[in-house]
């Protein structure tokens, strides 16, 4: 692909503090190259607000290779920025042109608040992790790996849910602001493997309750949480959580 | 988990709104199944007596209670879920997501049904009311095959003789079939169909379905205004 450089405008959410209302600051970037990612535009960026003795322009990152989940922007109106199955980090400068505006925004949810800029507090999602997301392993010698038998279908479609990152563009994307891709995606990748069994029942219940007590919306299937998410979670995790807990809450015992 | 708790959770919520949606989708076979009698051609002597029998059994009767049940629980649960979604992004986008990744009738069930409710209450004080309680001066009593009846036909004739009527009900037709595309196969998703092969299955037929039932209820109006039957 043909190397270029391009000036664009920025449109950036800022806010100083949790209780500052904050506002949009438009900063042009001059001389990007095609080849940066969105990420290192930034930094530049950010480079530029430093010397000038601005405050620079606060974000989440950290592996910036599409595999930790930090990265959080909102870019001209979708999740992650346009490219599909991607995280921001992931996003290259080659998908804009010469004198293209493009306005960044943080997750907005109410259980996501703004800490800074573009940087929201999405420990609710560790919250409803630890409501359920464990196993039992015996201690002792470890077992052969090749001990207990998993169907391969299962295995894969656990291994699909796994992959979930919990990034929170599902809930960023969502019009009610749900969690239920996240925590189906949660629910799912144990829910298909023998060794999260013994507390498949109490799993489903207690990250859902978690789920409702972090002020997440409800879900209404509208699918725009599959559509954004960078690592490509279906939305049939939704319908066997929903199943997964139905079957748990009525079969409990009180 | 206490019965009260698992039905007010947020996926409890999801499972009544879809038994709801899933009862009412039977209910919508059964209207308009009965209505189109009215295109026999035999002066609504067959709606007539298909109506009558709907409203001469104890178990219809009773069947009524639960709909209603059913229906105003829909109503008030999704009327419910709908501000308490909204409240849940108290600072919205400045670029909104638009049609990037859902359908406009998926994010907008909460208006849709809105004008569905809004045409119930149009459509019961045009015939439940006036067959259950107060009566209509052009709900006359007919005699078919020595049983003495309301002329149901005669009502609809009546009332499908207003322009606005029709268009009304049209429109509410529109905006039902928007609804069920969504709905029918939304339903199924949250008792739990994630099997990829039913889920083609589901979404085609729910399709199919709505197309059907809506253009169905479209038709009565419409053929009574233009005088087809």
């Amino acid at each position: 692909m043909e190397h270029y450089n391009m000036n664009l405008t920025l449109k950036v959410w800022r806010q100083k503090n949790a209780s500052d209302s904050g506002k949009f600051e438009t900063y042009p970037v001059k001389n990007i190259s095609s080849e940066m990612s969105f990420l290192e535009m930034i930094d530049v960026l950010n480079e530029e607000l430093i010397s000038e003795g601005k405050d620079p322009i606060a974000f989440d990152h950290d592996c910036r290779e599409g595999i930790c989940g930090a990265c959080s922007m909102y870019i001209n109106g979708r999740p992650h920025g346009p490219w599909h199955a991607n995280t921001t980090c992931q996003l290259h400068m080659r998908a804009y042109k010469d004198g293209d505006t493009v306005v960044i925004e943080p997750w907005r949810a109410n259980s996501f608040p703004v800490i800074k800029d573009l940087v929201v507090d999405r420990s609710a999602f560790d919250r409803i992790i630890q409501a359920g997301g464990y196993i039992s392993v015996n201690t002792g010698n470890a077992v052969d790996a090749n001990a207990i038998a998993i169907n391969k279908d299962n295995a894969d479609a656990a291994f699909a849910a796994a992959a979930c990152i919990g990034c929170g563009a599902c809930v960023a994307a969502c019009k009610n602001s749900s969690a239920l891709l996240f925590v189906s995606a949660k629910v799912s990748h144990l829910a298909l493997l023998p060794q999260g069994n013994p507390e498949r029942k109490t799993r489903a219940m207690n990250m859902v309750a978690q789920m409702d007590k972090e002020g997440f919306g409800s879900c209404t299937n509208t699918g725009a949480c599959e559509a954004v998410c960078p690592k490509e979670i279906s939305i049939e995790n939704i319908a066997r959580l929903n199943r997964e807990y139905m079957m748990a809450g009525a079969s409990a015992d009180k | 988990m206490k019965w009260s708790e698992l039905f007010t959770s947020s996926i409890g919520k999801k499972w009544v709104m879809a038994l709801t949606g899933l009862f009412l989708i039977i209910f919508l076979i059964v209207h308009a199944g009965i209505n189109a009698c009215i295109w026999a051609n035999d002066g609504g002597v067959m709606f007539n007596k298909a109506a009558h029998f709907m409203g001469s059994t104890v178990v219809i009767r009773i069947a009524e209670i639960g709909l209603f049940l059913g229906i105003f629980l829909h109503i008030i649960q999704g009327l419910m879920l709908e501000f308490q979604n909204r409240s849940k992004r108290k600072k919205g986008y400045e670029v909104p997501m638009g049609n990037k990744g859902s359908k406009w009738y998926s994010r907008s069930m909460g208006l849709l049904g809105t004008i569905l409710l809004l045409f119930f209450i149009l459509h019961w004080w045009h015939f439940w009311v006036p067959a259950r309680f107060i009566g209509h001066e052009e709900l006359t009593e007919i005699e078919i095959n020595g049983v003495h009846m309301h002329n149901m036909y005669n009502l609809m004739q009546y009332t499908f003789q207003e322009l606005w009527v029709v268009i009304a009900y049209v429109i509410a037709c529109i905006s039902l079939c928007w609804h069920l595309i969504h709905g029918f196969q939304s339903a199924f998703r949250t008792v739990g169909v994630s099997n990829s092969k039913y889920m083609a299955l589901i979404q085609n037929v729910g399709i199919g379905y709505s197309i059907i039932i809506s253009l169905a209820f479209a038709m009565m109006p419409v053929s009574m205004y233009l005088g087809w039957v």
